[in-house]
């Protein structure tokens, strides 16, 4: 199966479409066969038995906040580092010093992190 | 290749997935029960084989309850979004020599960035359910993933070098003309990888987001039938994403003796890594979560740093 350039992201598309499809489709067809009784007490918030109180949308813990940030930054630069492993082989040495200088940047980021007690979890 | 053989290809996937998850919670539950020394599920069918099935059809006719509390939109949606990615994957698998969707020259990215998507499912899912054990679980499974797919998006970096390509295909072939799967030169970004896969899984021993003894059931609490079989099915095409892409970058893909076919090989190495999933799950208890963040910051991320470093020398040095 020999495809083009763009026949490649429409095959991704269709995919796409048919992952909306199935569940959209499911639970349509599903409205057939289920029963439908709401009262208040069945769609009150579950907490283990007990009357639910107060709400759950507040604001969390600064550390997920933290992890997502270091993410953010490793992440990009993860992202950075594809297109030189690809290229690797065409770069030679020139290419290997200016990656493995890259990469002790990150390892120093990460290293200062480490320092600074962000990566401890309490 | 037209649009509607495109259309039955991504239909005889989806229909072969449904299937494969359907067996893939019977053999879970069955590895599982004979690991405790009990049969497992087997009142439904000869060896249960219907047991899945009866537990759709339940789901199917369970009430759809959507909480008061609930904001109702993203609710809906969630479940869906959560879904969409863990089968838009497959669309660029390399099955066989020549059994492959799309031949996407960037099948690796593809794949870990469609793939991320489904996080934002899961928080969706916990936060807009209003209920504190869905936003606990919700929250600590994003943190988790998102800490576990630096090391597993490093680890496969080495293989990249290796092969030049981030082409599925070229992957496979690639280990062909060097006459070895790349396990054997990849070995510690193998090791990364598994371990980070799992915890990307959410399965045990990493399976916090949903650690049923402190958070009921985590980030989907409050779904209930098919919207919760959505979450489920994601979660089980994603175990099968995670072993495709495993089998392809360190397995050799369809590689294998001659007397079986290439897609059989890649659905037996397939299998031995679900049966792995399940193995563990029965083997290991639940790691605690300032463990878990911290062994994923401070051991894998510098182990797959090394590990591109030695790989990157040893590509300059050979030429």
């Amino acid at each position: 199966m020999e495809l083009g350039y763009f026949d490649s992201y429409i095959f991704v598309i269709v995919f796409i479409l048919l992952g909306v499809a199935l569940p959209v489709g499911a639970l349509t067809f599903g409205r057939l066969l289920r029963p439908k009784n709401p009262y208040d007490k069945k769609l009150s918030t579950y907490e283990s038995g007990i009357e639910p109180t107060g709400d759950a949308q507040v604001r969390f813990h600064a550390a997920y906040y933290i992890v997502a940030l270091e993410f953010v930054i490793f992440d990009v630069e993860t992202v950075f580092l594809y297109p030189w492993a690809m290229a690797l082989g065409e770069l030679g040495w020139v290419g290997l010093n200016g990656g493995l200088i890259f990469i002790a940047i990150l390892a120093l980021g990460l290293a200062y992190s480490w320092k600074k007690k962000v990566l401890e979890w309490n | 290749m037209d649009l509607l053989t495109m259309i039955l290809y991504a239909v005889i996937i989806l229909g072969a997935l449904l299937g494969a998850v359907t067996y893939a919670i019977l053999f879970e539950r069955k590895v599982i029960g004979y690991m405790q020394l009990r049969p497992g599920p087997n009142r439904h069918g000869p060896w249960g084989l219907f047991q899945t099935i009866a537990d759709v059809m339940k789901l199917l006719m369970k009430e759809d309850i959507i909480p008061t509390a609930a904001d109702k939109k993203i609710f809906i949606i969630a479940p869906v979004l959560a879904f969409v990615p863990s089968f838009a994957i497959f669309a660029t698998i390399a099955w066989s020599e020549n059994i492959v969707g799309a031949d996407l020259n960037i099948g690796v990215l593809y794949f870990i960035g469609i793939s991320s998507i489904t996080t934002l499912g899961v928080l969706m899912g916990g936060w807009s359910s209003n209920n504190k054990y869905s936003l606990l679980g919700a929250i600590r499974g994003v943190a988790q993933v998102i800490s576990y797919e630096i090391p597993l998006v490093l680890s496969i970096i080495g293989v990249v070098i290796l092969v030049g390509s981030l082409n599925f295909r070229e992957i496979v072939l690639y280990q062909e003309s060097i006459g070895m799967w790349l396990i054997i030169p990849q070995f510690l970004a193998f090791i990364v990888y598994m371990i980070s896969a799992i915890a990307e899984l959410n399965r045990s021993p990493f399976d916090l987001p949903e650690a049923e003894s402190e958070l009921v059931s985590g980030y989907h609490t409050e779904y209930s039938g098919f919207r919760f079989a959505f979450f489920m099915l994601a979660e089980y095409v994603y175990a099968i994403a995670i072993s495709a892409l495993a089998t392809t970058l360190f397995l050799g893909g369809w590689l294998g003796p001659a007397f079986l076919p290439g897609i059989l090989w890649f659905l037996l190495k397939m299998c031995f890594f679900m049966f792995f999933w399940f193995w563990l799950r029965a083997t290991l208890p639940r790691a605690r979560v300032d463990h878990l963040m911290g062994f994923g910051w401070k051991v894998l991320i510098p182990l797959a740093l090394l590990n591109i470093v030695i790989t990157a020398i040893i590509k300059v040095w050979m030429g």
